[in-house]
């Protein structure tokens, strides 16, 4: 029985954090797209010498905190006070069925808001941070349990002390001569073809 | 640079002072490897004896505690000692003491990641992992103290049959959402920590069960440096979420008591007085669990002298701005004339039933830190564990004298009575250092202790300019503009 492969690209190590920042320069001014450095730990200067743009993910969480606020202001003000009817929207407190909470002499209009802030930051803060979970997750595109390079012998060390450069078969300027000869030209160390088994 | 230029440089910089090398973070210059192997050595090799000492009786402390709860609920509330006016005694003392200890876990995490203290690299692992466990204990207290502790869920904003609300203008209710936001927050990010260390540990195993798992956990990580760019921007979010959260967290606590008009407690100085002594209180509980780990799992050469007495000054500075609190406090009820004001204080401090506990609070909190403003004593071991057991017991005689103190002598003298705990009290909390001894073992057997990751991101070899300057290991940033005052270490201690 032969099973089918595909390439998923080549995988060239190298010896330090130096070398793969300036192999990385090198594969950027090559004008690849489709390929990556791994490396047990974040390299400073790294996207610069990638050419990556800022991750979008502050602005994600920005909408996502002010959802927490904008919950924990409408949970407050629904339960607590008669906001809502005041400013004509008092069908939303009948359909939620709910009427103003009268304790502590407080007022049950807005003015009430001062005692209201803490738990609206809290929820800011618990809505961001899921935020920032979540949207990290997806912008990772993590959990991937079966990516291609697990399949390499020498991939594992990269959480050890490896730093590898992997250019993918995706890559429009991907060929087995050419990419390879870059990657060693660079410096690259155990240049392996990955395979995927299809 | 030219030798005209020099002397224009050593004109502009004359007398200037000498720079000295910053005190390397790992010692012996070690590397990636020998990190990779130390840290993921605690948890694959076999526990040593002292661990199943300490796991043993642990696992039968926390039988205690739930003993003592089933005890409690099969009983009734009355075996507790509380009894009025002291409606509020050991557990929400417990509460308190807990949930401030979980503070330096974030201080650690958050706060010294944005104002770039790498030493943090060493340290922040095991401090989010003990501030997750203390917020477990303290989770436990007020659940109970509601009475009934099958009708807990009321806390949560959901609707019920009786269409009743909570109270959102109730400080206890801003608790229930400052302590769960802190415990899920925390959580998120200590696991988000983790992922990248759980890659490490899946990647040595042997196929099997536990690769499984740790593999299921890391989520496929790969290191891949478009992950590490989103990877960063999230850590960095959530720590400056958690930088606000956890001041507010101790702040949310404070109001319990600040904003009600006991005398004793209805002082604005309560926040800030609350937040520093939790940061205390949780920097003892770091070192009293730390220095035993360094040393039982050798890991000197990444937990160094330097950590500890960084920590060391953390606990003095914040120890003293606790000494500043309590003086400040004392003085405001006499300089307020309000006499029942002073009356409490006094009651407190000279001539109450429950004097001992303010002279503990104040010899434990105030005076034994102090010896830390002696370098040797921030370097003996000995030294540091005694004033972290001082301080670790100071910090909960502290919220015992503001709790059970303050309401033993109430505004009408016709209800006075003294607080005395039972049996059940004392278990109950006995317990609870047994489930968090017993949750902080257990991560020590299965999680790296250490952030494997952040480590190895802090020696000087990772720096990709590292070659590129002249003097091995030193960063540009380190010189502070005067490149030629550097001086090696070596050579400073040989002269």
């Amino acid at each position: 029985m032969s099973t089918l492969k595909r390439v998923h690209g080549y995988l060239a190590e190298f010896d330090g954090v130096a070398d793969l920042y300036h192999a990385a320069e090198q594969v950027r001014d090559a004008g690849y797209q489709r390929w990556d450095v791994h490396s047990p730990f974040p390299i400073h200067g790294m996207d610069k010498a990638m050419g990556n743009s800022k991750s979008i993910l502050p602005k994600l969480v920005f909408v996502g905190g002010m959802t927490g606020t904008c919950v924990a202001f409408t949970l407050q003000t629904l339960t607590q006070t008669n906001f809502w009817s005041s400013i004509g929207l008092g069908f939303i407190q009948k359909l939620a069925e709910t009427y103003p909470t009268v304790v502590q002499a407080k007022p049950t209009d807005i003015f009430t808001l001062p005692a209201f802030f803490p738990v609206m930051f809290e929820l800011t803060i618990l809505f961001s941070a899921f935020t920032t979970l979540f949207g990290l997750l997806a912008l990772m595109g993590l959990p991937r349990w079966n990516h291609p390079l697990f399949v390499s012998k020498q991939f594992a060390k990269f959480s050890d002390d490896g730093f590898f450069v992997c250019i993918e078969a995706r890559d429009p300027k991907f060929s087995q001569v050419g990419t390879k000869a870059l990657l060693e030209k660079i410096g690259g160390k155990n240049i392996e073809l990955v395979e995927d088994e299809l | 640079m030219s030798a005209e230029a020099a002397h224009i440089h050593e004109q502009a910089y004359k007398g200037a002072p000498r720079i000295l090398d910053r005190e390397p973070l790992v010692l012996n210059k070690r590397s990636y490897s020998w990190i990779t192997n130390r840290v993921c050595g605690i948890v694959e090799n076999k526990q040593p004896l002292l661990w199943w000492i300490l796991f043993v009786p642990s696992v039968l402390l926390t039988g205690l505690t739930a003993f003592c709860f089933a005890y409690l609920i099969s009983t009734g509330v009355g075996v507790w000692g509380q009894k009025q006016p002291v409606a509020w005694a050991w557990d929400i003392t417990n509460f308190v003491f807990w949930i401030g200890i979980g503070h330096a876990g974030t201080l650690i995490s958050a706060i010294l990641f944005l104002t770039r203290q790498k030493w943090r690299t060493s340290v922040n692992r095991a401090a989010e992992a003990m501030t997750i466990f203390a917020v477990m204990c303290a989770g436990l207290f007020p659940a109970f103290h509601v009475g009934r502790v099958w009708m807990v869920w009321f806390l949560a904003p959901i609707p019920n049959a009786n269409a009743i609300w909570q109270n959102f203008k109730s400080p206890l209710l801003w608790d229930v959402f400052a302590v769960s936001t802190y415990f899920s927050v925390s959580l998120v990010f200590w696991y988000l920590g983790l992922v990248p260390d759980l890659a490490t540990l899946r990647d040595r195993c042997k196929p099997g069960l536990r690769k499984a798992l740790y593999g299921i956990f890391a989520l496929g990580w790969r290191g891949a440096n478009r992950h590490w760019s989103h990877y960063e921007t999230a850590y960095m979010l959530l720590a400056a979420l958690s930088t606000p959260l956890v001041l507010s967290v101790h702040s949310v606590v404070s109001f319990d008591f600040a904003t009600s008009v006991v005398p004793g407690w209805h002082t604005t100085i309560f926040p800030p007085y609350f937040v520093a002594g939790a940061i205390f209180g949780g920097f003892a509980m770091v070192l009293t669990l730390m220095i035993p780990v360094s040393k039982i799992y050798g890991l000197g050469d990444l937990i160094t002298p330097k950590h500890i007495d960084n920590m060391a000054k953390i606990i003095l500075l914040t120890g003293t701005i606790v000494g500043y609190a309590y003086s400040m406090e004392f003085f405001v009820a006499y300089y307020s004339a309000n006499k029942f004001e002073l009356q409490t204080f006094m009651l407190r401090g000279l001539y109450g039933p429950s004097t001992w506990a303010y002279y503990f609070m104040f010899g434990f909190n105030v005076f034994a830190p102090q010896l830390f403003w002696y370098r040797p004593f921030r370097h003996n071991m000995w030294v540091v564990m005694f004033v972290c057991m001082c301080v670790n017991a100071g910090m909960w005689f502290e919220r015992y004298v503001i709790i059970a103190t303050t309401l033993e002598r109430h505004l009408t003298p016709g209800s006075w009575r003294t607080y005395e705990a039972t049996w059940v009290d004392k278990y109950t909390f006995l317990g609870t250092f047994g489930l968090f001894m017993m949750l902080f073992l257990l991560f020590l057997r299965f999680l790296p202790v250490i952030a494997i990751g952040e480590v190895k991101g802090v020696l000087p070899q990772s720096d990709p300019h590292h070659h590129d300057h002249g003097q091995e290991g030193i960063q540009e940033e380190d010189l502070m503009g005067y490149p030629d005052r550097h001086v090696p270490r070596e050579a400073a201690a040989a002269a």
